[in-house]
């Protein structure tokens, strides 16, 4: 078997770990394992060193180079610090928050306090997917009076959307 | 409001009020808020960190709950004053750090401190004694709730209030607790309690936070998570494992009144012999005696009215509250020496522990105690 790290030496320290009833299992070889610390028990947890498993792969296969277009940051910026550049690197770098979010996190959705703001626009919206669903509906079947009333209501949406 | 009031008066939160405030020491609460598509405070340059200062701070100074606040920019602060702050845990240590750019505003009674470009734009915090974390929360989510009226938070529909750091996205929310754990300390039980605790996603840590000792046998514990879980049922269920923790200690405190009581009588005296004649202490060594002094309190062994200035003492011990009451700087040596000498002039009002209280105090007459004294 080989190491989850470096991927070319045997594994050699085999790691198991529950939390919240989740299993989570790591091989590594002798190497690498010095290295993430899994050898000094006083300073190791798992959840950092899936963490840091998880960004390299994903750091892979999105762009080192990609820059946020708000703030300029790049991913190499992140690995460095820890943090993000501004709210939009959620959205920019996406692809390689997701696993790490998910190694850190209870879930990977909020559930809490919705701001008032964002809970107009949220409503809005959950309205404008449910008129175009019954849109496609009404011109599958052919119901063009309703399509039409739809189509007049998506677009007054549409305005209160963008004001 | 000046610093020199904030110096007089001990936060509201320090005077143990609360609910099961023998153990639970404070409860606090805060939350972490972004301005959209602004670079987070670490990230952002100079100039720009001074902006999102000034678009924020009038709106804090003007809520409600801030009027008469103490509001100072933190490179107006000495090394000192910031130190003071964080050993009232109203700032962070990181916080302190800052100058350039970045504010503190709390209010008179110090139960709400709000900090501009800390980690995020804001950190909203809010403490309580005792167990109240549920209360905390009440307050923060109103004053939330008024600056979203004036400011447009970074949030997304899929993860929530957007935070610099990952860990800290969806709820913003860190709820803990600062408990006293004498008992499952000297019973050697702690550990226990730190894992079982460690493995349903909260974190137990030491004094000032992240990577900080347990001294004092004080011990902080706090939600580990914030994504996937709502604001109220993270509360509930820290406040439930921490009435499970209270009730561990109870229980352990009357397995050494049982079964250990010599040992524990006997530190109950070191410390009070330490403490009342001692010329040098550390403030290491003065919160591990004091820590066994409150306990002592707890027990019956020293009167209940001599709570509140054993309970000071554990915070003008601290190294800077030691130097900013004496007006000078101060070596670690002098700092010792002044240090004992502020804990005997103090503890000339606490008589000497009453052994025969807390024999009686354990119940049933089974315990035979100590014989002398």
């Amino acid at each position: 078997m080989l190491c989850d790290v470096c991927k070319c030496n045997d594994a050699t320290v085999f790691l198991t770990q529950i939390i919240e009833g989740k299993m989570q299992k790591v091989n590594l070889c002798d190497a690498c394992s010095k290295e993430k610390g899994v050898q000094d028990p006083t300073g190791f947890a798992l959840a950092d060193l899936l963490l840091g498993i998880g960004a390299a792969e994903e750091i892979e296969k999105g762009s080192p180079t990609q820059r946020c277009p708000v703030c300029g940051f790049t991913q190499a910026d992140f690995k460095k610090t820890g943090r993000l550049g501004c709210s939009t690197c959620y959205a920019t770098f996406t692809e390689a928050l997701t696993a790490l979010l998910k190694a850190m996190h209870k879930g990977t959705a909020h559930v809490g306090k919705v701001p008032l703001r964002a809970h107009r626009v949220g409503e809005l919206s959950d309205r404008m997917r449910n008129l175009n669903d019954s849109l496609q509906k009404a011109v599958a079947e052919e119901n063009y009076e309703t399509a039409a009333s739809l189509r007049d209501q998506i677009k007054q949406l549409e305005s209160e959307l963008t004001s | 409001m000046k610093f020199s009031n904030v110096m007089s008066n001990a936060g509201e939160w320090l005077r143990g009020e609360g609910p099961h405030h023998q153990i639970v020491i404070s409860s606090r609460v805060r939350l972490a808020r972004n301005l959209r598509n602004r670079a987070f405070p670490g990230w952002a340059k100079k100039a720009e960190r001074t902006a999102i200062l000034e678009l924020i701070k009038p709106h804090v100074e003007e809520l409600p709950e801030m009027q008469d606040s103490f509001s100072e920019l933190l490179q107006d602060l000495s090394a000192l004053e910031k130190q003071v702050l964080v050993e009232r845990h109203l700032i962070s240590r990181e916080h302190a750090a800052k100058s350039a750019g970045s504010a503190v505003i709390m209010n008179r009674r110090q139960t709400l401190s709000i900090m501009i470009n800390e980690e995020d734009h804001l950190r909203m915090q809010s403490m309580r004694s005792g167990l109240q974390l549920k209360q905390a929360f009440k307050l923060l989510d109103k004053i939330d709730t008024a600056l979203e009226n004036e400011l447009e938070f970074a949030y997304d529909q899929r993860l929530g209030y957007l935070t610099a750091c990952p860990t800290n996205v969806g709820t913003g929310m860190r709820a803990s607790a600062m408990l006293h754990l004498p008992g499952l300390v000297l019973s050697e039980l702690i550990n226990q309690v730190v894992q079982a605790v460690s493995k349903i996603g909260l974190a137990v840590r030491g004094l000032y936070g992240e990577g900080t000792e347990a001294m004092g046998n004080l011990f902080q514990i706090s939600n580990q998570t914030t994504l996937g879980e709502k604001e109220d049922e993270i509360i509930s269920r820290l406040t439930k494992v921490i009435e499970t923790i209270i009730e561990k200690e109870h229980d352990s405190r009357q397995v050494l009144i049982q079964k250990k009581s010599n040992t524990l009588w006997d530190q109950i005296g070191r410390a009070y012999g330490v403490l009342t004649y001692a010329h040098a202490m550390s403030s290491k060594e003065a919160l591990n005696l004091l820590s066994i002094i409150k306990l002592g309190i707890d027990l019956g062994a020293f009167p209940e009215d001599k709570r509140l200035p054993i309970d000071e003492l554990f915070m003008d011990t601290q190294p800077a509250h030691l130097q900013k009451t004496s007006q000078q700087k101060l070596n670690a040596e002098e700092r010792d020496h002044l240090r004992a000498q502020i804990i005997r002039a103090r503890l000339k009002v606490l008589p000497k522990p009453d052994i025969s209280k807390l024999a009686t105090d354990s119940g049933n007459g089974s315990n035979p105690g100590p014989s002398e004294q």
